[in-house]
C-alpha cells in the first residue's frame, strides 16, 4: 500500500521558488563526516584493534581469527546499525516537524516510544527469552507496541477533530503516550526483577543481536527512509500553509498520513532493536536548518547522513567513555547533543529558528 | 522445566550440618559440660539489638507474629527453624515453598496492609516510603537487615534474627554449618596452576558483578579473577561491560544469574554474535544458577557456591 503511494504528488514549481536546494559541497560533507564517524566506530572499542588489522580483516587478509571475531560479530554490525538508527530518527524527526510544522515534533511525538517502551517492557517481564520464529520477542513487542501507540493516535485524533488541524493529531499523541507510560510503570513496578533490563532498553543500547538486528530493521528503514525522502518537496510546499496548499491541489491530509505512516515505521524499527535513544531525531534536523537552510530538500537528505554520524560516533563513546564497562547511548546523545546544539544556536544567533 | 534437585540436596546438607551440630552439643552438654550460659543470652526477652543501620531495636517478647519483607531474611528465619512464627512474607519471598506469601511489597511498603496481620516483629532489608517510621507508630519492633556486603555480614544478620525470634542457638549452629561448609569448598579449590577468569551475568544486557560485591567476595574466596573488576571505575558494584571485552577477555568459567530472568543457557550465550570464541562456551563451563539464590544473601549462598567451586574443580582437572 505504502510502496504504491511512496511515488508523491508533484509539487508546482512556482511553490517551491527561492527555497534552496541541497548544494553538493554540503552532500559531500554529509558523506565524509559519515565515512569519517564509521571509520572512528570501527577503530574504537574497550578492545584494541590496530589500522592495520581492521584494514587486512576487512580484505579478507590473515589476521589473529579472535580479533577478527570481534570485529566480524559485534564491532562491524555495531556501526551499521548505528548507521541505520541515527539516519532513521534523523529522518523521522524532520519528516515529524515538517508534517506538524511544529518545531519541538520528534520520532516519538505521537506515542512510538511509549509505545515501544510498553511492548518491551511486557514482553521482558512476561515472556522472558522467547522468541517468535527465530526473533527475540522484544524488539517484536517493541514494534507492534510503536505501531499501536500511533495508530491509537492517529485513530483518536480522527475522531476528535477530523484531522483538520494537526494540533488534535498532536495531542491524541500526548494524551496515548500517557496513557501506555502510566501501563508501562505499573508493569515495571510489579516485576521488579526486571527492573534493570526495562532501565537498559528505555535508555537505548546498540549491544544487539549483530547482523541479525540489522538485516531484521533494513527492510523498514529503506522503506521509511525513501518514503520521506520522496516526500521532502511536499513538505516544503506544507510550509506555505494547509489551506493554501489545498488550494494548489496538494492533497494536504494523504502527504501527511503517507509521511507519518513512513516515518512511524522506520521509527518503530529502530526503536525495536535500539531502545528509545532520545534527542537525536530533534537535534540533528534542527542544527541542519541553523547551519545549512530550512529547506527540506536540504533537511531530510542531510539529517540522515548527519543523524547517521552522530549515533555512531554516540555509541563510540558509550562503549569507550567508561570501558570495559559501557553506557547507555540516550545518556551520550543528550550529553553531548545538548551542549553542541546551545553552541550551534548561539553561534547562528537564531536566526533561522 | 527447573529442576531443584540441587537446591533440595544443599537444603539436606545444611540440614544435616544443624543435625550434627546440635547432636555434637546435646552430646557436650549430657556428658556433664557445663551448659554456656552465653550461648544463648539473647533468648531471653526482652532482647535489644543493633542492626548494622545504627538503630538499636528492642523486642518485648519471644515474637510470634513475625512479618518479613524481605526475600533474605525470609530465607533466614526458615533455615533456623523461625518458620513457624513467620504469618506473612512480601511478595518477592518464594522459599522455602511453605512461606505464608502475600501481596505485601518491601519496595513500595503500605504500613496498613502491614498492619492488617496483627504482628509483632517487622523485617525488612531497606527503610523505604517511611516504612521504618510507620511501623513504629504501630508500636512494633521493626529491624532492618540491608544488602549483605560479604559472608561475615550474612552470619551477623542471621544471629540477629535468631536472637530477635528466641533461636540464638539455632542460629549460631547455622552460622557454624555454613563457616564449615564455606571452609570445606574453599579447601577443595588447590591452588590453580594459572588464575581461572570468570563472568558473572546478571542479565541478557551484559550488567555484572565486581568484588566489592557480596556475590563476587564468593568467587574471591574461590580463588578465581572477576573480569569485571576492570569496569569498577565505571560502576564499582554492578558495571554494564561490553561484549567485546567479554569475548575479548575470554573467561574460564562463566555463571549465568540469569535464568530465571531472561531464560539464559549455554546454548543461548553461544548463539549471541562471536560468544563461541569463548572458552567457557567451547569448553561447555557455562553454570546455569538460580537467580534468587545468586541474588540474595541468605543461607542458600552455600548452594551457589557449591555449584561454582565444582566447576573450579573440574577446571582445575582439565588443566592439570
Amino acid at each position: 500500500m505504502l510502496s504504491v503511494q511512496v511515488g508523491a504528488a508533484a509539487v508546482p514549481p512556482a511553490v517551491l521558488a527561492g527555497m534552496p536546494r541541497l548544494r553538493w559541497g554540503w552532500a559531500g560533507a554529509g558523506l565524509l563526516a559519515l565515512a569519517a564517524s564509521c571509520g572512528v566506530g570501527v577503530l574504537v572499542g574497550p578492545v584494541h584493534i590496530g589500522v592495520g588489522t581492521v584494514v587486512q580483516t576487512l580484505v579478507g587478509g590473515a589476521v589473529d581469527p579472535g580479533q577478527a571475531n570481534i570485529l566480524w560479530s559485534l564491532r562491524f554490525p555495531r556501526v551499521v546499525l548505528g548507521v541505520l538508527v541515527g539516519g532513521t530518527l534523523a529522518i523521522a524527526g524532520a519528516a515529524y516537524q515538517g508534517v506538524f510544522r511544529n518545531p519541538l515534533a520528534d520520532p516519538y511525538l505521537l506515542g512510538a516510544a511509549a509505545g515501544a517502551n510498553l511492548g518491551a517492557t511486557l514482553a521482558i517481564a512476561l515472556a522472558p527469552g522467547t522468541s517468535v520464529l527465530g526473533v527475540n520477542v522484544v524488539p517484536l513487542a517493541a514494534f507492534v507496541g510503536a505501531g499501536a501507540a500511533v495508530s491509537g493516535a492517529y485513530a483518536l485524533g480522527r475522531s476528535v477533530t477530523g484531522l483538520r488541524s494537526a494540533t488534535g493529531l498532536i495531542l491524541a499523541g500526548v494524551a496515548i503516550a500517557a496513557f501506555f507510560n502510566s501501563i508501562q510503570s505499573y508493569v515495571q513496578q510489579t516485576q521488579t526483577s526486571s527492573i534493570r533490563q526495562v532501565y537498559s532498553w528505555i535508555l537505548g543500547r546498540l549491544v544487539t543481536a549483530g547482523w541479525d538486528d540489522v538485516l531484521l530493521i533494513l527492510p523498514y528503514v529503506l522503506l521509511s527512509v525513501v518514503a520521506i525522502y520522496l516526500h521532502r518537496r511536499l513538505l516544503d510546499a506544507l510550509t506555505l500553509g494547509e489551506d493554501e496548499v489545498t488550494s494548489l491541489g496538494i492533497p494536504v491530509r494523504r502527504v501527511r498520513l503517507i509521511v507519518v505512516v513512513a516515518a512511524t515505521l522506520g521509527t518503530a524499527a529502530v526503536v525495536a532493536v535500539g531502545g528509545t535513544i532520545a534527542f537525536v531525531g530533534i537535534i540533528v534536523p534542527h542544527t541542519i536548518r541553523l547551519l545549512v537552510g530550512r529547506s527540506y530538500r536540504v533537511v531530510i537528505p542531510l539529517s540522515v547522513l548527519f543523524g547517521a554520524a552522530f549515533l555512531v560516533l554516540a555509541d563510540a563513546a558509550a562503549r569507550t567513555v567508561v570501558a570495559p564497562a559501557e553506557l547507555p547511548i540516550g545518556v551520550i546523545t543528550a550529553f553531548l547533543g545538548a551542549p553542541f546544539f546551545i553552541a550551534v544556536m548561539r553561534s547562528t544567533r537564531a536566526a533561522a529558528l | 522445566m527447573r529442576t531443584h534437585q540441587p537446591e533440595a540436596s544443599a537444603k539436606l546438607a545444611v540440614r544435616f550440618g544443624v543435625v550434627a551440630f546440635l547432636s555434637v552439643f546435646f552430646a557436650a552438654s549430657c556428658g556433664g559440660a557445663p551448659t554456656s550460659a552465653t550461648s544463648t543470652p539473647a533468648s531471653r526477652f526482652p532482647v535489644s539489638i543493633t542492626a548494622p543501620g545504627g538503630a538499636t531495636v528492642t523486642i518485648p517478647r519471644r515474637p510470634q507474629r513475625v512479618v518479613s519483607l524481605s526475600p533474605s531474611a525470609t530465607e533466614m528465619l526458615f533455615a533456623m527453624g523461625a518458620g513457624p512464627q513467620v504469618v506473612a512474607v512480601d511478595d518477592q519471598s518464594n522459599y522455602p515453598a511453605t512461606v505464608p506469601k502475600t501481596q505485601l511489597s518491601g519496595f513500595t511498603p503500605n504500613i496498613e496492609a502491614i498492619a492488617a496481620f496483627t504482628l509483632d516483629l517487622v523485617v525488612a532489608a531497606e527503610d523505604t516510603a517511611g516504612l521504618v517510621h510507620g511501623v513504629q507508630a504501630l508500636n512494633v519492633p521493626i529491624l532492618i537487615e540491608p544488602a549483605a556486603k560479604n559472608l561475615d555480614d550474612t552470619y551477623v544478620q542471621i544471629k540477629q534474627l535468631g536472637a530477635a525470634t528466641g533461636h540464638a542457638a539455632d542460629a549460631d549452629s547455622l552460622v557454624a554449618s555454613m563457616r564449615s561448609q564455606v571452609g570445606s569448598f574453599v579447601a577443595s579449590v588447590a591452588k590453580p596452576a594459572r588464575q581461572l577468569r570468570v563472568y558473572h551475568e546478571l542479565d541478557n544486557t551484559y550488567y555484572s558483578v565486581t568484588s566489592a560485591t557480596f556475590i563476587g567476595q564468593v568467587y574471591k574466596l574461590l580463588g578465581l579473577t572477576n573480569i569485571a573488576d576492570a569496569a569498577a571505575g565505571a560502576a564499582p558494584d554492578y558495571p554494564q561491560l561490553s561484549p567485546e571485552y567479554i569475548v575479548a577477555s575470554n573467561p574460564d568459567l562463566i555463571v549465568l544469574a540469569d535464568t530465571k530472568c531472561c531464560q539464559q543457557d549455554l546454548s543461548s550465550v553461544a548463539a549471541r554474535p562471536g560468544w563461541r570464541a569463548i572458552v567457557a562456551v567451547k569448553s561447555g563451563q557455562v553454570v546455569p544458577v538460580d537467580d534468587d539464590v545468586a541474588s540474595r544473601w541468605g543461607p542458600r549462598i552455600i548452594d551457589f557456591m557449591r555449584a561454582v567451586a565444582l566447576h573450579v574443580q573440574q577446571l582445575e582437572k582439565q588443566a592439570a
